[in-house]
């Protein structure tokens, strides 16, 4: 069969997992499945088009992917009264502030000679630079964190739409690509994993504790959405007159709209994404990408700048990465630092570009909404699985407890087979890319 | 024991694609020193490697001690008297000259003290330097510490590939009179060279390979003295 | 100047646990460096297995418990350990018969051995959740202190004190007792320096003669065992629980990087660099500034370079700053 045969019916085999979820469990929990499966779509494209195309092992997507969480709330909340007097302009001063000392510790490094002398300067424009930094720094903090610090406590944002919070999340998390890019892209594939891991790290660790910022893990709540609210829909005569014209009922129906209406927007920005990623794989820009990726060494003696490559690839990745952490954080309407977590913000990205082609961007989109079906399927499947399992035992017997108990993290063990087992069996994913 | 202790008859071959060796034959004598050298990409290094079994042969065969050995992986052919030396990334560098030939006598299960006494004889800057990584010697140095980590099996018979390449002249000359050594002490040396006229002046048989296939074959001092040879690969 | 007390505080705050923690690090490191060094990737799911030890071996001393066997003053954990050491290396090494060994017959590139291991991370941790569970344990028993904070108040006379908990002696002398060991399995034993031929230069190593096959399986074993003792001596020291112990990958490797991947001496430098950091960044040296500096001297804030919410990201900065700036390490392992 065809290969664009054989797409299709990955497609629709996917779909046809989910509309049976929403037989056999809710259509809410189905839709909540393609909505997330939509993000992760984003996702594992970011993703795709930094290992796809330039051969870049980024593990540090989590990173990527709360700074568009951050950039939502950032954007779309009101600005904190008094806040901004309290101490935003002193804030902005030390950051930038900070960005200068690297700056200039960065300029030293290259222009002095190596030896003691350039050392000795590093170290006291890097050491004097970090305290004069908290000096200018903390009492600007403490001032804004003092402010009504149950409920706020922070800058707040800039009080404007949250959509906007979208390409703003892809601007935000391509600047810190293209820092992070500038100064790690040299080091070898697994060093690079390695450095990307601990970056997003530091990036969480920063959105944890800077309280004046984003609340730190007081967490935001109170991001505004782009839909209506349930209630709100439940609350209007349209809506309910068309609820009952159609037969449902009205809450249950307000749910399955919002969802929709947000599956709608997440799908317009995949589609884009999809078109603008295609195009460029098939532009001369494209082919000069994958001229590189297949023979770096050839490509740099024909005279390609391959490292100023590598930088834009990773800055594009980045964008769109940010962008579903966009997306995330305003279905969610809360930015939980906490939340991000290694093991379901990247690794099971990973999961979902290697098992849907590498290097092909409908073989990431399929990926994700696999990956992330089964990644919530298993635990009500493991679930019906023990209980069938353990139905021979007394209730209330420690051992059921144990094994029902354990059903959660079969999902673990699913994922990591599926890896092993793809990696090994089928190493260019379900479906391959060029 | 008659007939040469080495040989690979009617060799034809490569890695896979194209066949680099195209029917050349290398014998050495017990207690010989044979020279192969040639042209840039004859097939001198492929020659050798093939005998050591590193590559597959599609004709031909090889032969040590009369027996045929064409079938054997190359760490069964060390066990059977065999050792190799390549051209580079020929010592453990991190470890200490003594560590390395502690690693050339790894099969033997005997008491191999008498035999490293013996290569610190032959080469005596290495019991100097025996507690030294060999990452830290010089270029003639490590090349000593490689060819003594082979010696350590006690083979009949070496390969040295290169064994002078990217050396100063005057360490090529120590080198070589090593190699006499070597060959003094009872071990028969084959030994592909760059430096064609040097190698061949103290060979005792020379192989001329051109293009995978034997050109010229005979004594050393013959081969220097064709009038061909010279003007072809020596210079005039 | 009230040196005493200020040292008292110093070691007590940051010497000791530093000292602790470090040596933790270092053991968890050496497991990661040797496997890089001979099976040359980053195994990513070395904290899983670090995990998976402790958790046999805490499996072991309930059971030891149970049967009322005990070694009081010393946890009995220790008595466990061997088991959990056995099983860690059997389901390491089954691992690699089935997941690692059949990439060896042809030439893979690392990153796919690593992702590989992601996948084997992701199979040991739901292993472990799925034996023991989530939550928190504490399974250290026997004797808690050497001696305690009064005590040692009692025979200074000092205002500052200090506390010096059994779990830390033990890991001390555990971490000299394995690394003395370690080195002289690797500088005076024909296996041991056969592995490092191998690290060195594989192919001349396989040339000599040296069996491939056995330098990985004692690999994997050795790494299977330092990963469960330095699982355990974590574990008896703080307490066990799953996700902190896939959080220890990250510092582990920032200690292995640091000191050189593959460096079996880096990893060990690499481990108290790393753990210094952490609790030297994130100390308040207010209490020590107090005792030392003159009177109208005091110091005002908590003289903290970072928050402790910021231990986490300081193995990571010193890992990222190394990987830029010093890729090979300190004592130059194999180059990034």
């Amino acid at each position: 069969m065809s290969v664009a045969r054989r797409n299709l019916l990955l497609f629709l085999g996917v779909a046809g997992l989910i509309v049976l979820t929403g037989f056999t469990q809710s259509w809410n929990a189905a839709l909540t499945i393609v909505n997330m499966g939509l993000i992760s779509a984003v996702m594992a494209l970011g993703v795709n088009i930094q290992w796809g195309y330039a051969g870049l092992y980024n593990v540090g997507t989590m990173g990527f992917v709360a700074l568009g969480g951050l950039a939502t709330a950032l954007v779309a909340l009101q600005p904190v009264s008094g806040a901004w007097q309290a101490g935003g302009l002193r804030i902005v001063t030390a950051l930038l502030f900070g960005a200068a000392v690297i700056v200039v510790a960065a300029q030293l490094y290259k222009r002095m000679p190596k030896g003691l002398p350039r050392f000795a300067a590093l170290a006291v424009v890097l050491v004097g630079g970090f305290f004069a930094y908290r000096w200018i720094l903390d009492p600007a903090a403490a001032g804004v964190e003092a402010i009504n610090p149950a409920l706020q406590g922070n800058l707040g944002g800039l009080g404007l739409p949250v959509l906007l919070s979208w390409p703003a999340g892809a601007l935000l998390a391509a600047g810190a690509g293209w820092l992070i890019g500038k100064t790690a892209l040299g080091l070898r594939s697994d060093y690079l994993a390695i450095a990307t891991l601990g970056i997003a790290e530091i990036v969480i660790a920063v959105m944890k504790n800077e309280d004046w910022l984003d609340r730190g893990v007081k967490n935001i709540v109170d991001i505004p959405r782009p839909v209506p609210f349930e209630v709100d829909l439940q609350a209007s005569e349209a809506f309910l007159s068309f609820a009952s014209n159609i037969g449902a009922n009205p809450v249950a129906a307000s749910a399955v709209v919002v969802k929709l209406l947000y599956a709608g927007l997440f799908l317009a920005v995949l589609l884009a994404l999809i078109w603008l990623s295609e195009a460029a794989l098939h532009s001369p820009w494209g082919r000069m990408m994958r001229a590189i990726r297949d023979n770096e060494v050839a490509a740099a003696a024909m005279g390609k700048d391959v490292t100023r490559r590598h930088l834009q690839i990773f800055v594009l990745g980045c964008a769109v990465l940010g962008i579903s952490g966009a997306m995330l954080s305003t279905m969610e309407g809360q930015l939980t630092p906490g939340a991000y977590q290694p093991l379901r913000f990247t690794f099971l990205i990973w999961v979902m570009v290697v098992v849907g082609g590498s290097g092909s961007n409908l073989g990431s989109v399929l990926g994700g909404f696999l990956i992330w079906y089964l990644w919530v399927q298993v635990e009500p499947w493991g679930n019906g699985l023990m209980a069938l399992a353990t139905s021979g035992m007394a209730d209330g017997s420690p051992l059921k407890h144990h094994l029902m108990e354990s059903a959660a993290h079969m999902r673990l063990l699913v994922m990591g087979v599926i890896l092993i087992a793809v990696l090994r069996f089928r190493p260019q994913g379900l479906i391959p890319g060029k | 024991m008659t007939g040469p202790l080495l040989v690979g008859e009617a060799m034809v071959g490569g890695y896979g694609g194209a066949d680099i060796l195209k029917g050349c034959t290398i014998a050495v004598d017990k207690g010989e020193i044979a020279v192969i050298v040639g042209p840039n990409g004859a097939g001198k290094s492929t020659a050798m490697k093939a005998i050591f079994g590193m590559l597959a042969l599609r004709e031909g065969s090889v032969k040590l001690g009369g027996e045929d050995i064409t079938r054997l992986r190359p760490e069964e052919r060390v066990a059977k008297g065999m050792a190799f030396v390549p051209q580079t990334e020929n010592v453990f560098a991190s470890m200490t000259v003594e560590e390395n030939l502690e690693m050339g006598a790894f099969l033997r299960r005997d008491d191999f003290r008498p035999t490293m006494e013996q290569v610190y004889e032959l080469f005596p800057i290495l019991r100097e330097k025996r507690l030294q990584p060999a990452g830290e010697l010089s270029g003639g140095q490590r090349q000593q510490v490689a060819v003594g980590r082979a010696l350590m099996t006690q083979p009949s018979v070496i390969l040295l590939d290169e064994p002078t390449a990217g050396v100063s002249p005057i360490v090529m000359d120590e080198l070589f009179d090593r190699i006499i050594d070597v060959a003094r002490s009872g071990v028969t040396v084959l030994m592909v060279e760059q430096n064609a006229r040097q190698a061949l002046e103290i060979a005792d048989r020379g192989y001329v390979l051109v293009q995978g296939a034997n050109r010229f074959t005979g004594a050393g001092s013959e081969l220097l003295a064709n009038p061909e040879v010279r003007s072809t690969f020596l210079g005039g | 100047m009230d040196v005493l007390n200020a040292l008292v505080a110093f070691l007590n705050f940051v010497i000791l646990p530093a000292a602790t923690y470090g040596s933790q690090l270092a053991l968890g490191a050496l497991g990661a460096t040797l496997v890089y060094g001979i099976l040359r990737f980053s195994n990513f799911a070395h904290g899983d297995t670090m995990a998976f030890g402790t958790m046999a071996t805490i499996i072991a001393t309930w059971g030891l418990q149970a049967m009322g066997v005990s070694i009081a003053p010393l946890p009995t954990a220790l008595l466990a350990l061997p088991v959990g050491v056995l099983a860690t290396a059997l389901v390491v090494l089954a691992t690699d018969r089935l997941v690692y060994r059949p990439y060896r017959t042809r030439k893979t590139p690392s990153i796919t051995l690593v992702m590989t291991s992601l996948g084997v991370m992701f199979v040991m941790g739901g292993l472990v959740r799925v034996f023991i569970g989530v939550d928190d344990r504490q399974f250290a028993d026997g004797e808690r202190f050497i001696f305690t904070a009064a005590q040692f108040r009692e025979w200074t006379g000092l205002t500052e004190t200090m506390a010096l908990r059994t779990t830390q002696v033990i890991t001390l002398v555990a971490t000299i007792v394995a690394v003395a060991w370690l080195n002289w399995f690797l500088k005076r034993t024909r296996t041991g320096k056969s592995m490092r031929a191998f690290s060195d230069n594989e192919n001349l190593a396989l040339l000599s003669g040296i069996n491939p096959e056995r330098v990985v399986t004692i690999v994997w074993i050795l790494s299977a065992a330092l990963a469960t003792l330095a699982g355990v001596l974590y574990g008896l020291d703080k307490s066990f629980r799953p996700i902190t112990y896939f959080q220890l990958l990250l510092p582990v490797f920032a200690a292995a990087v640091v000191g050189g991947l593959g460096n079996p001496l880096g990893a060990v430098a690499g481990g108290f660099v790393v753990a210094f950091s952490e609790v030297v960044v994130t100390y308040s040296f207010r209490k020590v500034a107090t005792y030392l500096l003159p009177a109208d001297w005091q110091p005002e804030g908590l003289l903290q370079l970072l928050t402790t919410d910021y231990k986490v990201a300081v193995s990571f900065t010193v890992l990222v700053l190394v990987l830029l700036f010093r890729p090979t390490g300190i004592f130059r392992g194999k180059a990034a």
